[in-house]
């Protein structure tokens, strides 16, 4: 079974939803590290996105509303959180191009669309602490998942499981890019915010997932 | 339009008031130039917003190019985002420097003022990168003086004035000066180092009294050589 329209809105609701949830603990990673405003501007986007959702004209593809997604982040996120996100699902949307139903290896495909859109916006690598840290582990437990032959939503249950570990394991890491990176030694002992909310979205996919909204 | 067909910049940082301090500090040396800022979030909050940078770009752009300075690392990725979404006519002529904001956008505004292309202009911005005396290190500029330095024995116009005015060769006359320089094609130096680097003659930190040596190997420099040391000469209408 593939996923469909009705799992990316789906995702892009729970998304706002644990945004909204977390933003006092997303501004909290960020105050320590960075500068505080990362739960405020992801909850202001996703926030911002919802409204456009229902304007989505009839026959709208997954592809499409991750490049909702995308353009709405961008104008509507102040920080680098913006065009990193903004960047990964545009980058997302063009890899399922107008596909109507996603299968395991198109959901892997989005994945590391978006993993590679965040590289190239921010240059960051493994273990520099950044939102790459929780996107590297969940692409690469997709695509051995979907190799596998496990089904979209077995695909984004094994990346979201494997983000949230890559969000903890920042907690050590010293910050070699951002803000954070200012901070030197002192950045190590904090979890890395945008590594945080990666996980928060990357769960969020797969509870739409396993939540029986696709077709 | 008094900017059309000139090179246009453009200040982005994550504060509304920097970005439009520096362009009112750019603006004292580049009065007519299309300096344009683009600061803070779309509701004046710190942060950068991809609407301003994309206005900004097209109100810089005059059809000769635009030099896009950026504060702190999100700037970059937030004008990078922009110009990802411009066409690939209008994206050929924008460039993103990596340059420091003040120094690099008071030389790159400069460098607009005066008409100088695009390339010209992002090199200016540039040659603020590097810190430590003229001459050193500060890209093209400084390479190029070198070289210059390495044959002294090939000038053959030179004109020694002694500086008048209270600044000496700061700020405003050291603006004018490159502005003045640019005008021309042939290579002068003050001092041994580019007439036309502005951040360099700033460096040399001549004041009041000081002599100057307005100099050019290029055998067609006399009259640049005549026309900065008349320039120098007069205390750039300074009392
Ligand atoms: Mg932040």
């Amino acid at each position: 079974m593939g996923l469909d329209i009705n799992w990316a809105v789906d995702w892009v609701r729970r998304s706002a939803d644990v945004v909204s949830e977390h933003r006092v603990e997303l501004i909290n990673l960020d105050r320590e590290i960075g500068d505080g405003d990362h739960g405020e501007n992801m909850d202001r986007g996703f926030q911002a996105v919802l409204p456009k959702l229902d304007d989505l004209p009839a026959g709208s593809t997954p592809g499409d509303v991750l490049k909702l997604v995308a353009t709405t982040l961008i104008s509507t996120v102040g920080g680098a959180a913006g065009p990193l996100y903004g960047t990964a699902y545009l980058r997302a949307s063009s890899a399922v191009g107008g596909e109507v139903s996603l299968d395991g290896n198109a959901v892997a495909a989005l994945l590391q669309a978006g993993r590679d859109g965040i590289v190239a916006r921010g240059k960051a690598e493994s273990g520099d602490k950044t939102m790459v840290d929780a996107w590297t582990p969940a692409v690469d437990a997709a695509a051995s998942a979907a190799a596998g032959g496990a089904d979209a939503a077995a695909v984004l249950r094994a990346a979201a499981d494997a983000a949230a570990a890559g969000a903890v394991a920042t907690e050590p890491l010293v910050a070699r890019k951002g803000r954070a990176s200012y901070l030197g030694e002192r950045s190590a002992g904090h979890r890395d915010p945008g590594a945080q909310s990666s996980a928060l979205l990357l769960e969020a996919a797969a509870e739409a997932a396993s939540n029986g909204t696709s077709a | 339009m008094t900017s059309a067909g000139r090179v246009g910049v453009v200040f982005v940082s994550h504060s509304e008031r920097i970005a439009e301090g520096l362009v009112d500090l750019a603006r004292q040396m580049a009065p007519t130039a299309a300096l344009v800022a683009a600061g803070g979030t779309d509701d004046g909050r710190i942060g950068t917003s991809f609407d301003r940078v994309n206005t900004a770009i097209g109100e810089a752009d005059a059809g000769a190019g635009v030099v896009v300075l950026c504060d702190l690392g999100s700037a970059i990725l937030t004008a990078e985002t922009v110009l990802d979404f411009l066409d690939d006519e209008q994206r050929g002529r924008v460039r993103i420097v990596d340059a420091p904001l003040v120094e690099g956008g008071v030389a790159a505004s400069v460098a607009a003022e005066s008409g100088a292309p695009l390339e010209e202009v992002v090199r200016a911005a540039e040659s603020a990168r590097g810190s430590g005396p003229p001459g050193a290190g500060v890209g093209e500029a400084g390479a190029a003086a070198t070289a210059v330095e390495a044959t002294p024995a090939s000038t053959t116009h030179a004109r020694r004035i002694t500086l008048q005015n209270a600044d000496g060769l700061h700020a405003r006359p050291a603006a004018e000066l490159v502005k003045l320089a640019t005008t021309f094609p042939q290579r002068v130096t003050v001092n041994g180092t580019d007439a036309k680097s502005l951040l360099s003659i700033m460096a040399l930190g001549l004041v009041k009294g000081d002599e100057v040596e307005i100099a050019s190997s290029d055998p067609d420099g006399a009259a640049a050589v005549d026309a900065l040391a008349e320039l120098a000469a007069s205390g750039f209408g300074e009392a």
